[in-house]
Formats: C-alpha cells, sequence, structure tokens
C-alpha cells in the first residue's frame, strides 16, 4: 500500500529534528514528499506542479508554532490548500421558470453515465421533481434498456427512439413538454474526447436541448488523462459541474482535483456505491484527506452506520468506556466490520494509525481464527475470560483448530485493551463534546494515541493525525 | 497464526477505536444535528461552442498517433538539448507519470539510467531515450501472450472476464468471441453479470452479432449458477470455449470479490477447465490499477490484462507496472469500437509510442 503523506513527512522530519536551521535542501525534500503523495493518488502532474509551489510559498511565510511539530503545520497546510482547491464555488440546481430543466449527462465509456443518469433522476425526485429519463446513447447494445430498467425500479419514465441520437434528444424535450415532467436528464453515449466526430454529436444534442446543466461524469480511478478528458469536454459542452463516480473504492481519486483545478468547474455530486441512493452531493474536506491517504473518518462512521444499529453502537461504546466490554461483544463488532469491506480499507480510512499496523497485513483470515477461538468458548468464558485455565484453554485451542498459545494472545491482548478503555472511558475528559467533527475525530485520535495533552483547538489534525501508538 | 502478536493488537483497536468513534459521533449528532451549508452562486450559464469541425472517422494510425503526441513533445525537448541535465530528468519523469506507470516505477527506471549517466556509459540524450527504452522493452518482453486454449480438457475451455465497473468486460467478450469463432472454435457465452440492469441483452446483442449461443440467467439471480449452467450445456453440445461474463465490481468490496472467487470455483466443478482469466482494464486507470490486479489476482488467479479504450488521449501506462511489478501479461489491447480493433499487445508498439 501506499504510505500516506504523514507518514512520509513523518520519516523526513525525524531526520530533520535536532536541526536548527532548514536548509533549502530540507525544504526540497519536504516538497518532494508532498509531490509524490499527489501523484501517487493521481493528481495530473502539471496540477502537482502548482499546488507545491503555493504550499512552498505558504509554508515558508508561516509563523513557526510551538504547539505543533514542523510535519503537522505542513499537513495542515496541504489539506487546507486541497479543501480550498476542491471546494470554493459550489453547484447549487436552480430550476428553470420554463420547464422542464435539461440536464445533460457526458462522459468517457464505462465512465458511469447510464447509472449517474438514473442516481441523479431518484435524486431530482427525493427533492420533489419529476424528471424524466431520455436514454440518446443508442451506441453501446442495450443501453437504453438498462436505462429503462432503472427508471422503472425508480419509477421514472424513460424516453427514447430508434435511430438518431440528436433526433431521440430533441424529440425528448418535446415528450417532456408534452408530459408536463419539470427535469429532463439526457443520458448520452460514451465517447472519447479526441474523437471529433462523437464530439460533434454530443454538440448537436446540446445545441438541440439547450441544456441548464451540463455533468462531466469522472471516473474516481481515472489517472493523469483526467484533464486532457476534462478539458476536451469543457470546451465542446461548457460544462457546468463534475459528477464523481465509483468513490466507494480505494482509489485515492486524485482526479477529482485535476478536473476542478484545469476548467474551474465544481464538483457536483458523488457517487459512492452501487445503489441507486447511493448518490450525495460533495464533500470537499473528505476528499482532501481521501487524496493525502490520511483517513477518511467520516466516511467510515457513515458507512458504520449504514450497517451497525445506531443504538447498539452508542451501548457498545458506552460498555467499552465502562470495562464492561466482553468478547461476546467483540465478537459482534467483528461481524459488523465485515460486512464494511476488506480490514484493509477500513484500516486505510483510520487515520492516526501507525504505520506497522498497516503495514502488518491484517487478513480478513485473522478475522475468521479469531472468530474461530471466541466462539470455541462457552458463554461464561466470553464474559469472564479470566476463568480460562489449562485445561479451558486446550479445550479452545482443539475446538477452534489452534495454538494454546494463540489463545492465551487473545485473552492476554483482549484485557490489556479492556484495560485501556476503562482508562480513557474513566479519564479523559478532553476527547469528548467538541461537536460532530471534533468529537468523532478527537475520540478516534486520543484512543490511537493515548495523548491527553494535545493542543484542544487542533484536534481535527493534531490529535487524529499526527498521533502515534505509546510504544510497547 | 505465529505472526508476531501485534496484528492482533490492531485488530483489537481498530474494532474497539471505530465503535468508540461512533459512539461518540452516534452521541453528538443526536445533540446537534448539523445544518447543511448551502452556498448561492450565480446560475451557470450553458453556451454550446459549436467549432468542433465535423470531420471524418479517424484510423487507428490516426488515434494512435493523437494518443502519443504529448509524450514525443516531452521527448523531442529532450533531444533538442545538448547534453543531459536536470530539466532533462524531470522532463522525462513527468512524460513517464503523464503516462500513469507511476511514481514508483518513473523513478526507478530513471535512478537506473542516473547511475549509468554518471558512470558516463550514457553521455547524449539520444543514448539516454535509447537506454530508457530498451530499458522499458526488456521488461515487457520475452512473456507469453496468447489466449490459453487447451486442447483435451474433458470439457470446454472456460474464459472469464474480471473487472470493476465500466472497464469494458462485456464489450471484450462480445469481440474475442466473434475473433475466436473466426478462427474456427465455437464459443458460448455465460452472461454471468446478473446484477447491472440489462448486461444480458447487451451480451445477447453480441451473441447475435458474432454468432455465438449464449446462456443467460435471471436477473439478480446468481452468476456462479448461470456459469456453470453455461458449461454444463457447452459441455452437452461439444463447444470449445465458454466465455464467461462478470458484473463489474470494485475490488474494495469483499463480497462482491468473494461472489467472485465462489465463480472461478464453481465454474470448474462440471467439465471443463478455466484456463484464461481476463482482468479487463480502462487505459483511463490510474494508480489504482495497480490495487484492481492485486486484489483480483488473490481472488480469481488472474492469467492476462485486457487493456481497453486505447484508442483515446491516455496511454494506460499503469499496465506497465501490473505486468513488471505482478508478473502479468497484458494480452489484448483495445483500439476501437470494431470487432477488429481488439488486437494482440504488443510491448514494443507499446512503449514505442511511449517515445515517438
Amino acid at each position: 500500500m501506499f504510505d500516506n503523506l504523514s507518514d512520509r513527512l513523518g520519516g523526513v522530519f525525524k531526520r530533520l529534528r535536532g536541526k536548527g536551521r532548514l536548509t533549502q535542501a530540507d525544504v526540497d525534500e519536504v516538497m518532494g514528499e508532498i509531490r509524490t503523495a499527489l501523484l501517487e493518488a493521481d493528481v495530473n502532474v502539471g496540477v502537482v506542479r502548482n499546488v507545491v509551489e503555493r504550499i512552498r510559498v505558504q509554508a515558508v511565510g508561516t509563523q513557526v508554532s510551538e504547539a505543533l511539530d514542523p510535519g503537522q503545520q505542513i499537513i495542515k497546510i496541504v489539506n487546507a490548500e486541497l479543501i480550498a482547491m476542491l471546494g470554493g464555488e459550489t453547484l447549487k440546481i436552480t430550476y428553470a421558470s420554463h420547464p422542464p430543466t435539461v440536464v445533460l449527462m457526458a462522459g468517457l465509456q464505462g465512465s458511469g453515465k447510464t447509472t449517474s443518469a438514473a442516481k441523479l433522476a431518484a435524486w431530482f425526485r427525493s427533492q420533489g421533481r419529476n424528471p424524466l429519463l431520455v436514454g440518446a446513447d443508442l451506441q453501446r447494445p442495450a443501453a437504453v434498456e438498462q436505462l429503462r430498467v432503472l427508471g422503472a425500479q425508480i419509477g421514472v419514465p424513460v424516453f427514447s427512439i430508434a435511430g438518431d441520437p440528436v433526433a431521440t434528444a430533441a424529440a425528448g424535450l418535446a415528450e417532456a413538454q408534452r408530459l408536463g415532467r419539470d427535469v429532463l436528464i439526457v443520458d448520452t453515449a460514451g465517447r472519447l474526447a479526441i474523437d471529433a466526430e462523437m464530439m460533434q454529436q454530443v454538440a448537436d444534442i446540446s445545441k438541440v436541448v439547450s441544456p441548464h446543466y451540463t455533468f462531466l461524469v469522472v471516473d474516481a480511478m481515472t489517472g493523469q488523462d483526467a484533464v486532457t478528458v476534462a478539458k476536451a469536454f469543457d470546451e465542446t459542452l461548457a460544462i457546468s459541474g463534475v459528477i464523481l463516480s465509483k468513490l466507494d473504492g480505494d482509489a485515492r481519486g486524485g482526479a477529482a482535483l485535476s478536473v476542478k483545478e484545469v476548467i474551474g468547474k465544481p464538483i457536483a455530486f458523488a457517487a459512492t456505491g452501487e445503489k441507486i441512493d447511493a448518490f450525495e452531493q460533495f464533500h470537499p474536506d473528505r476528499m482532501a484527506s481521501r487524496i493525502l491517504g490520511m483517513g477518511d473518518v467520516l466516511t467510515l462512521i457513515e458507512q458504520a452506520e449504514k450497517v451497525f444499529e445506531k443504538d447498539q453502537a452508542e451501548a457498545t461504546a458506552a460498555k467499552l468506556m465502562d470495562g464492561e466490554f466482553t468478547l461476546d461483544d467483540f465478537l459482534d463488532q467483528l461481524q459488523q466490520l465485515k460486512k464494511m469491506g476488506s480490514l484493509s480499507s477500513v484500516m486505510g480510512m483510520l487515520p492516526g494509525l501507525p504505520k506497522e499496523a498497516k503495514d502488518a497485513q491484517i487478513s480478513d483470515d485473522m478475522v475468521k481464527v479469531t472468530e474461530a477461538i471466541i466462539r470455541s468458548m462457552t458463554p461464561e468464558e466470553r464474559r469472564k475470560p479470566e476463568i480460562i485455565n489449562g485445561s479451558r484453554r486446550t479445550r479452545i485451542a482443539k475446538g477452534s483448530g489452534t495454538q494454546v498459545s494463540d489463545v492465551n494472545k487473545l485473552v492476554k491482548q483482549f484485557s490489556e485493551m479492556q484495560k485501556m478503555m476503562k482508562r480513557l472511558g474513566g479519564g479523559s475528559g478532553g476527547a469528548g463534546g467538541k461537536g460532530k467533527k471534533g468529537g468523532g475525530r478527537g475520540g478516534l485520535g486520543a484512543m490511537f494515541g493515548g495523548a491527553p495533552g494535545g493542543a484542544p483547538g487542533d484536534i481535527d489534525l493534531a490529535a487524529a493525525l499526527g498521533s502515534r501508538l505509546p510504544p510497547r | 497464526m505465529n505472526n508476531s502478536s501485534l496484528p492482533m493488537i490492531f485488530l483489537l483497536l481498530a474494532v474497539a477505536g471505530l465503535a468508540f468513534g461512533i459512539g461518540v459521533v452516534a452521541i453528538s449528532r443526536r445533540k446537534a444535528r448539523a445544518v447543511p451549508q448551502i452556498q448561492r452562486v450565480a446560475p451557470v450559464v450553458t453556451a454550446v461552442a459549436a467549432e468542433v469541425v465535423a470531420a471524418a472517422p479517424l484510423s487507428v494510425r490516426d488515434r494512435l498517433a493523437k494518443a502519443r503526441s504529448s509524450l514525443s513533445g516531452a521527448v523531442g525537448s529532450v533531444l533538442g538539448r545538448s547534453d543531459i541535465n536536470d530539466a532533462t530528468w524531470l522532463e522525462l519523469e513527468e512524460a513517464l507519470l503523464r503516462a500513469d506507470v507511476g511514481v514508483r516505477v518513473a523513478q526507478s527506471l530513471l535512478g537506473a539510467l542516473q547511475t549509468r549517466v554518471k558512470a558516463k556509459e550514457i553521455t547524449t540524450p539520444a543514448q539516454l531515450i535509447d537506454a530508457l527504452r530498451s530499458n522499458m522493452s526488456s521488461q515487457l518482453v520475452g512473456t507469453s501472450r496468447d489466449l490459453n486454449f487447451e486442447a483435451n480438457v474433458g470439457g470446454p475451455n472456460i474464459w472469464l472476464m474480471v473487472g470493476v465497473n465500466g472497464a469494458g468486460k462485456t464489450t471484450s467478450l462480445g469481440k474475442i468471441a466473434a475473433q475466436q469463432i473466426a478462427l474456427g472454435r465455437t464459443v458460448l457465452m455465460a452472461a454471468g453479470d446478473t446484477f447491472r440492469a440489462a448486461a444480458g441483452e447487451q451480451l445477447s446483442t453480441w451473441a447475435e452479432r458474432s454468432g455465438a449461443q449464449i446462456v443467460r440467467g435471471a436477473e439478480g439471480g446468481d452468476p456462479s449458477s448461470v456459469i456453470f449452467d453455461g458449461v454444463q450445456s457447452a459441455h452437452s453440445r461439444n463447444i470449445d470455449l465458454v466465455l464467461a461474463d462478470t458484473a463489474g465490481r470494485l475490488q474494495s468490496n469483499t463480497n462482491l470479490m468473494e461472489e467472485l472467487r465462489k465463480v472461478r470455483r464453481v465454474a470448474e466443478k462440471g467439465a471443463g477447465k478455466v484456463t484464461e482469466v481476463l482482468l479487463v482494464i480502462d487505459a483511463t486507470t490510474g494508480q489504482n490499477g495497480l490495487q484492481q490486479a492485486r486484489q483480483f489476482t488473490e481472488a480469481t488467479q488472474v492469467t492476462g490484462v485486457v487493456l481497453t479504450k486505447l484508442d483515446g488521449s491516455a496511454k494506460g501506462g499503469i499496465v506497465f507496472a501490473i505486468e513488471t511489478e505482478l508478473g502479468i501479461p497484458v494480452k489484448l489491447v483495445g483500439l476501437g469500437e470494431t470487432i477488429d480493433d481488439l488486437v494482440l499487445f504488443n510491448p514494443t508498439e507499446f512503449i514505442d509510442a511511449l517515445f515517438e
């Protein structure tokens, strides 16, 4: 896996520590690490050059604060810069005074236009609108059929006629007016930005329907080419915003930054899953941490909230802090955790986790083994692991097909964790109660760092990102 | 299970941390429901730029030439200098990065050359470019890129198509079917993408076009059983080759990867053998491609890569990293929409395309 920026910078600053003054070469090295981190996230080379330069200027001009170490200060600057780049002007949908409000979807083949068109239609419905979908992708076999099936799922009518995409789009507009639908979403065929003929066709479609909004659908996994594509489509169609698709994967999504920087149009929506309602407005701050590989706690928490029962989660958290967390609860948590995806991707989203933990290759097999051990215990043993003696251990090991030493390890580590939790739950008042974001991040940061002395005002980055496990 | 106690601790911590974090957030959310931030912006006016000149369809050669242009710019500028200096290295690095080969690969390629320049083995920019080109070529040649078809496997050969959503699995499968039929093989398509709406219809169209037979299951059905049925039915009809489509999935989705693992396992339950697992990768894919290759290989033992959409402006450099770092050969390349545009991967041409 890629190293995240805080690990990279941590390494550099470790070497620089104790140096009274930073030389130009030192600064260059830090900027080099930032550059690599951005490039590994697929941010465009040209964009990276500009960003790094801006960061350099800011870094040099920043007052050195005693409370933060230099690595944390740099990360703060980088993060803030990325958020500023990704955010800024947002797209607010205003509806046409003479309906329908026309939306045109465009993009490369396979970027996710058809699915996004349906998701967008569902979004408009949730806003109280009555959309009509037009299938003007007559190129890919069964593309219109796909749109029809999706339309039926969300209860939105789909219009299409065989033959010419431009004529279909024009007829679709007339149909929307006839039916009194107030939003028209035109799905178009995927096309290469350098295919002049196909680009002319989409320009023609645009001309006949005069869209109020033209969305470029960009795959979150796109590499360096994202800027070429975005530029070409923007020149042909005057893009009003970007829909970032397939953001539920593990791609860093640097393309979002590149596209935003190059065409200057806002990223309006992000598609975050296979389900039709996995479609939301874009959050620049989350994207920034994701690009830097520094965890995406909010997304993680949302994902968790989908699979965890809220009340149950609260109860578990309370138990944890009171030290009443049993192996049964732990087993339960493991089950939930498995639903959230592979362990490595979950771990990847947790900030402040030490590098060793991420490199530790926590395989899903390990979860299986852990499960097997716990399942081989009696209910009483799960509640009170301290009663596990030699013969019980042997039985558990046999029952789970593991070694006695494995059982020992689990029990020992579990009790250590319990102690630690109790301490945290009882002692630290600084972590919780900082409002939505701060609470979550501070909580996790304190959890992993055990650093009650962190500057309270800087919990977002300092506590959550810079902290380390206490040495063991 | 003998690998140190460290990982287990982290596992415990991860779980505990999660529960704790979620609890805190859930509680604080209950306290204060955040008010969504709404910003006002001026309505965006869309003006149609109609300056695009209608042109005749481009030939494959033209399309590739277009795709190559940006790199040749960097190389041209390197060659235009009389000596090798810092700018040379930066330009070469950026050229490689723009092609999506990745930072690590780019730096290791150039690092090896820097040593040789220091040792005065390489003194001119032209030598440098040549050395880079031949270094890259040597890492790609020597691998068998033939699609693996085995006689006498007691049933049909099974070729499985896997990949993320929108990579071009179904289209590539359709083209492979047509080509294999042209080679004189009998082909049956198994429509294992039971998830995406109308994926079966899309494949049916390809079956009609190519003259392949097709077995389809119910939408939302179990892909393993559709493919198993396909293999059985191919076997009973003495068909040579089963091309099995699967639904696109992101490699980070554990459940779907588990499903794919099962698909591969079940496909071989009857008479027949999986002789090729083709990972379809879109040429626009960035560094995530490496992760795709790793995870899909882990689940299904990928035997080859199909690089699609190389006729666009993207260079598909990530497959260089996939082949050199993971040892998975690139077998086919998609250069356009027609059946003949899916061609065997030629490493020399691929690398030349980066340096022309």
